[in-house]
């Protein structure tokens, strides 16, 4: 890929993913229906041809299997990209990734790594069934030794998923199946070309009222929010974590202690999620900045609800612009 | 020893006392019988030749092995019982299991064991004293696992039989199997018990290495009890039928006989080097001691059993086995006694010396890239930790 393009977020996976397997060959992809299909969202389209059956792996259908023969795999010096096909089917692989994946480097005192990426399609909004909606980020940022990432635009999708394959440390890598389909403009200066932003949060809008912090499919809707909320006179900064785990505070403490105001907003439930986070740690460091309490913005505690009444449940616009609302009442 | 113990090796085991299991018609490979005769029957021809270069300096090697194994596991359990580990889980009575196993392994053969592969360990170099760091509550880990080809001991059972099988997959694109040269061809070995064999991930793992004809072996201590439960609570025929419908070749071995358990599993290690894929060994045994020192067997198996089992010790096995066929002799028996006396008082210096770790360290290792939140509570704990410390004038004073 030369210069500047214009792709869709899952084609900017899918040329990041190539990069990384022309760059280094112990790179390999593992997963349901990877090869020939190129996996049911498309995001592996054209690699086996390209590389191979042994470095585009079409595996059983065992999510555990995959994981642990991944962890395996890494042992043996390779750097194994793993694909979830759906949200609600990694918990089979849970037990792998808690127990196994996450322990592997402490428990060995740093002898072993086990560079493994999870790619796993998440979120709603696209109207799927029971187990093909969910965000279950929370869950695994819970857990010490995993490193949790969301890209929301192509740019980011593509410098982050080779940085993720180039992290020696097991990167659980949530895409936002609701933007697969959003085109955006990728530059070819990808990883080792220009700053490190796996784990950095960006201020995606400036703004000094108030801090919309979001990641993932989320941003897009915080940055319509702001370009509503301007109409009424306010100006709202976006921060786009990028990063779950570990969280840039520093970038979102700057933004709040400079805004007074902050509301975070997420797909997963709002009941313990990474959105509390992020609240307990503005509420600590921005206490004296702050002219409202930090609002949270989710699902609600429930399962995730049946897709003709999904749009209720996920953060829309109108609920964020009433959180704001409630922010500026104060 | 017994009447009941057929003269050819391919036998029907004799009647178990309540042994778990049920009815149990599988074949089951044996060299030497438990007086310690040689079995010589047309069935057996293969595996005999597998062991044939095993000399009587090996074999009073193999017997040495054993003896230290054993010793390990008495001193480790009366260190727990001092107070000196958290927790210890035996390998008594699966020595033969091991030692016959793990003797067949070259140098560049790689290790999944479970977490009582004490005789593995011991076959593969394993510091002693540094297979207990785990069980002392030091250490996570205890040794370095590149550099014995071991990999940790694996709590969550089952789990490990993925990693070995996604190993050996690695094997295969390294380009170490079928090559031809017995010097750099690899198998990998995966250790796990009875109820393991119910776990997802063991399941699995005999999937994904089928179908990638992966140079792993399945390597099945069945020593008749997951904690307090009986194999009839795992498997409604015997274990090793489970791996020919996964298309893999099994085996039954006598688990208390060292030299069918090295032919077996000489056998198998050669398929995987060769690029003919998984083997599926069950190694029928018995774990003489409890699952681990938290456990009461005596709750849940009965005297009659233990007894029975008893008669079958490996290492007795191997004693007649030396004796009968002129091997042994009283200053070897002596020089190994002596060994295994040196070994426990090495371990019960060595354990009793083995302190905890600097609290910091706790914040080590957890990534292996700096992770700007477990800087920021190592920062912060290293703070608190200050806040207790006397100012030095105030101390002085």
């Amino acid at each position: 890929m030369s210069e500047t393009k214009t792709l869709t977020l899952a084609r900017a996976i899918n040329e990041g993913l190539r990069r990384s397997l022309e760059n280094d060959p112990k790179v390999l992809l593992m997963g349901e229906d990877i090869g020939a299909l190129g996996g049911v969202f498309r995001v592996t389209d054209g690699l086996q041809k390209d590389f191979g059956e042994d470095r585009v792996v079409d595996t059983p259908l065992a999510e555990s299997g995959i994981l642990g023969t991944a962890i395996g795999l890494a042992l043996r010096g390779y750097r194994p990209v793993c694909e979830i096909q759906f949200d609600g089917f990694i918990f089979p692989a849970y037990d792998q990734i808690t127990t196994q994946l996450a322990k592997m480097g402490y428990r060995s005192g740093g002898k072993l790594q086990v560079p493994v990426v999870i790619r796993v399609p998440y979120g709603g909004g696209i109207g799927a069934v029971e187990h093909h909606s969910e965000s279950p980020e929370a869950l695994f940022a819970h857990t010490a030794g995993l490193r949790v990432v969301s890209p929301s635009t192509p740019q980011d999708a593509f410098t982050m998923i080779q940085e993720a394959i180039a992290s020696p440390d097991p990167v659980l890598f949530f895409e936002p199946k609701g933007r697969y389909w959003e085109k955006g403009p990728v530059a070819a200066s990808g990883r080792g070309e220009g700053s490190t932003v796996l784990d950095r949060a960006q201020v995606v809008r400036p703004g000094t009222d108030l801090t919309l912090v979001a990641y993932g499919p989320t941003v897009a809707t915080a940055l319509r929010v702001a370009a509503a909320a301007e109409q009424e006179g306010r100006s709202i900064e976006v921060v786009d974590l990028r990063s779950i785990s570990p969280l840039d505070t520093a970038t979102v403490v700057e933004s709040v202690r400079r805004t007074g105001r902050c509301v975070v907003v997420h797909e997963a439930p709002t009941y313990l999620g990474s959105g509390a986070e992020v609240a307990a740690r503005v509420t600590e460091e921005c206490f004296y900045s702050l002219e409202a309490p930090v609002l949270r913005v989710g699902g609600f505690h429930t399962p995730y609800p049946v897709a003709k009444i999904e749009h209720d449940y996920l953060p829309s616009l109108d609920r964020v612009l009433d959180a704001v609302d409630r922010a500026f009442a104060f | 020893m017994t009447h009941h113990d057929a003269a050819d090796g391919v036998s029907t085991p004799p009647d178990l006392p309540d042994v778990a299991g049920g009815p149990d018609d599988a074949p089951l490979l044996q060299l030497v019988t438990p007086a310690g005769a040689r079995v010589t029957t047309p069935e057996t021809d293969a595996y005999r030749e597998r062991v044939a270069h095993l000399d009587a300096a090996a074999l009073r090697g193999l017997y040495r092995d054993m003896v230290l194994t054993r010793r390990f596991d008495d001193e480790a359990t009366s260190l727990q019982r001092q107070g000196e580990l958290g927790l210890f889980a035996q390998s008594k009575g699966q020595e033969a299991a091991q030692i016959g196993s793990g003797r067949a392994l070259a140098p560049q053969d790689y290790v999944f064991p479970s977490y009582r592969e004490h005789g593995v360990s011991h076959v593969r170099g394993i510091d002693p004293t540094a297979r207990l760091r785990l069980f002392r509550g030091v250490d996570h880990g205890g040794w370095d696992p590149t550099e014995h080809n071991v990999h940790l001991y694996t709590l969550v059972i089952g789990s490990h039989a993925l990693h070995a099988t996604g190993y050996a997959m690695g094997v295969q694109r390294d380009g170490l199997v079928g090559s031809g040269d017995p010097g750099r061809d690899t198998a990998v070995v995966t250790y796990f018990g009875d109820g393991a064999t119910s776990q997802g991930d063991v399941n699995e793992a005999l999937v994904f290495a089928a179908v990638n004809n992966a140079p792993v072996v399945f390597f099945c201590q069945n020593n008749q009890w997951a904690i307090s439960e009986p194999t009839t609570k795992q498997s409604r025929v015997p274990l090793y039928r489970r791996g020919g419908g996964f298309g893999i070749p099994s085996v039954r071995v006598d688990g208390n006989d060292v030299l069918a358990c090295y032919a077996v599993t000489a056998e198998a290690l050669e398929r995987a080097r060769t690029g003919g894929g998984p083997t599926f060994v069950e190694a029928f045994t018995y774990r003489m001691g409890a699952h681990t020192t938290s456990d009461d067997p005596t709750k849940y198996r009965s005297r009659a059993q233990e007894e029975y089992w008893r008669r079958r010790d490996p290492i007795d096995r191997l004693e007649n086995l030396l004796r009968a066929e002129g091997a042994w002799d009283d200053a070897f028996a002596a020089d190994v006694a002596a060994e295994a006396d040196a070994l426990g008082e090495r371990l019960r210096d060595e354990v009793r010396a083995l302190a905890a770790p600097d609290p910091s360290t706790m914040f080590d290792h957890v990534y292996a890239t700096p992770n700007a939140v477990v800087e920021r509570e190592k920062a912060w704990f290293a703070d608190y930790q200050q806040s207790f410390e006397e100012p030095a004038a105030e101390v002085a004073r």
